[in-house]
């Protein structure tokens, strides 16, 4: 009995331990940098930080991130749902390259990134005489923007729709083709519906690292200010001509979109989970008769190497299910929160 | 016809979508790719080693390595913990603070980058004190760690967040029931079963460093020899026309990180494996 009190209050004392460790990492790490960029932007006042949001070369920067943002975040969420589409409905021959494939670009340097298009599209590159000889210019100019901001923020809706589609399963489309659906019905009213907060999930990243890209497109942009600088070019132009509160200035708007960006996300998350706990429900006997453990660990378990304990990953459950996949397993959610990087 | 039907099943779109997947896929990735890698094969062997031989290359490559490394193990450790308070523990705030933790993510790289070195500069808030100790960071390879320790955070602990809530807290139980300490539960069957997340989490971060450019260029002072990393000599590189140059270290840059993903594949393989036996 002794024994068991001074276990649990150690217990309670690595606990306070822990939480006042992670939180000390977290406060210094993330909190405070967030605390500085908004003393910088107002350190001056207020009528120094409207100034330098209303700056022309400000607000052509603005401009020109959302022209860009506007074009390349429903061209990668077009290609999102194709993929996501042929990807999680389909097996075929070749599927798990094509999802490595869709991995590269975050495997690329964002400076590599922008490399590429240059090769490509520069001066000496492949197309370059060509684009010259039709006064045509991609790199340094708004297309070699947009591309590198495209190759940087490729798989970002696929990667969100691809395991929800996934674990959604079949038959629900199914059904409403035997029912005499067409294709586009079958996803504007069965597909659509279910997958749509992964979706905004997805767009919601994609747009935001479109907002944010600063190494790919740093090399492809040239940099001309008013006409090629993007929302992070101008900050780091203004910050490397010492003027810093009106980097902080600029840069506090896009904290800002950042900060809710977060708050979406939670509120996403949260609703992507109800959708999933929502779902038409087989699983209230399914799970009782296929990984069923007893309350008690029974000692055997353990020792038996064939137990089912041993034998059944987390991570397996559902693969190993005879059932339609449409069953939402214990334990974390599909889709959102996964694979986000 | 019919057949062709039924051996898709009966939706509806497999051509299209694939067709569309395949063609959005070629024009925007795998076509600038390859560019890279048709450039470097004109090189030459024998030149492409020079130019990644020269000692200012090898420096750069060094530092970007050991940075991330170091970054790396630093967020190994500190996001294990972040995880297992997030999942294990009740706290006030534990909300807010689960969402804190992709605020590196979502925050653009250049914000980041200069806020990391206003803080840290000489006359930064962090940056004063540290300097009364005698610590320099910003403009040094340690302001480097410290940016990559911000971005690289979040791969961390998303990647074991989730493994450690599939942990089923019956085995624990079970093993503190045959009499085990709670160092042994903790080493004997927590850490063995989330040892594919840690790695993969430590492997992500420490891929993202390598390449990691917006956050550090700001804090790193970018001194050739002592605190240029290798996406920044790409860049110098670039502006001084050089692109040969520049594609030899890309190429360098792009096979370390192939390996980093083949090496993530090859450990949750080895992993799952190892736990199926």
């Amino acid at each position: 009995m002794m024994k068991q009190e001074s276990r649990i209050h150690s217990e309670n004392t690595t606990q306070w331990l822990l939480i006042t460790v992670a939180v000390g990492f977290l406060a210094l790490f993330l909190v405070v940098p967030l605390a500085l960029i908004l003393t910088e932007a107002f350190k001056r006042g207020w009528s120094v930080y409207h100034q330098s949001l209303t700056d022309p070369y400000t607000l052509s920067a603005i401009g020109l991130t959302f022209f860009v943002t506007v074009i390349v975040v429903p061209l990668n969420t077009i290609f999102g749902i194709a993929a996501a589409w042929c990807i999680a409905k389909f097996r075929f021959r070749g599927r798990q390259l094509l999802m490595t494939l869709i991995d590269i670009p975050y495997s690329v340097s964002p400076v590599i990134s922008g490399l590429i298009f240059i090769l490509l599209f520069g001066r000496q590159g492949w197309f370059g005489d060509w684009l010259a000889a039709h006064h045509i210019s991609i790199i340094f100019a708004f297309p070699g923007i947009v591309l590198a901001t495209l190759f940087v923020t490729f798989p970002m809706v696929a990667k969100e729709l691809i395991p929800l589609m996934e674990s959604q399963g079949n038959e629900e489309e199914e059904a409403a083709r035997l029912l005499g659906a067409t294709g586009w019905q079958t996803f504007r009213y069965v597909t659509l519906p279910n997958i749509r907060w992964g979706l905004l999930y997805g767009i919601l990243l994609c747009n935001s690292r479109a907002l944010g890209e600063f190494g790919a497109v740093a090399v492809v942009s040239g940099s001309l200010r008013g006409e090629t600088t993007t929302i992070p070019l101008h900050i780091e132009i203004l910050y490397n001509e010492y003027q810093i509160t009106a980097a902080f200035s600029v840069a506090s708007l896009l904290t800002l979109t950042a900060i809710i960006t977060l708050i979406i996300k939670s509120f996403l998350e949260w609703k992507q989970n109800r959708t999933l706990t929502m779902l038409p429900v087989y699983d209230m006997e399914v799970p009782e008769i296929h990984y069923s453990q007893p309350a008690m660990p029974v000692v055997s378990d353990f020792l038996h190497e064939k137990s089912p304990m041993n034998h059944v990953q987390p991570t397996d459950r559902r693969d190993s299910l005879p059932l339609p996949s449409t069953i939402p397993y214990r334990g974390r959610s599909q889709g959102v929160g996964e694979n986000e990087y | 016809m019919m057949r062709k039907i039924f051996h898709r099943g009966v939706i509806p779109g497999f051509g299209l979508t694939l067709g569309f997947t395949m063609f959005y896929l070629s024009a925007v990735v795998l076509i600038p790719l390859s560019t890279l890698v048709g450039k470097s094969a004109q090189m030459g062997v024998s030149s492409f080693w020079k130019m990644i031989s020269n000692p200012r290359v090898l420096a750069s490559c060094r530092l970007s390595f050991t940075t991330s490394l170091l970054a790396a193990l630093v967020n190994l450790f500190f996001g294990f913990i972040v995880a297992w308070v997030l999942v294990r523990y009740e706290f006030r705030g534990k909300r807010l603070i689960d969402a804190m933790v992709d605020l590196p993510f979502a925050l653009p790289t250049a914000v980041s980058g200069i806020t990391l070195t206003a803080l840290y500069a000489p006359d930064g808030w962090f940056g004063y004190q540290l300097n009364q100790l005698g610590i320099q960071v910003a403009f040094q390879p340690l302001g480097i760690v410290i940016a990559l320790i911000f971005i690289g955070l979040p791969f961390v602990v998303r990647t074991v967040q989730p493994s450690l809530e599939d942990l089923d807290r019956e085995m624990e139980e079970a093993a503190t029931s045959l009499g085990a300490t709670r160092f042994q539960t903790f080493w004997r069957v927590i850490l063995p079963t989330i040892t594919p997340a840690l790695l993969t989490g430590f492997a992500t971060a420490f891929a993202r460093g390598i390449g990691e450019y917006g956050s550090v260029v700001f804090i790193s002072g970018n001194l050739p020899m002592k605190t240029e990393i290798a996406p920044l000599l790409i860049v110098t590189k670039l502006e001084q026309h050089d692109t040969k140059g520049a594609c030899a270290l890309a190429i360098v840059m792009l096979t370390i990180s192939f390996c980093m993903l083949l090496l993530i594949n090859g450990i949750q393989w080895w992993c799952r494996r190892k736990q199926n036996i």
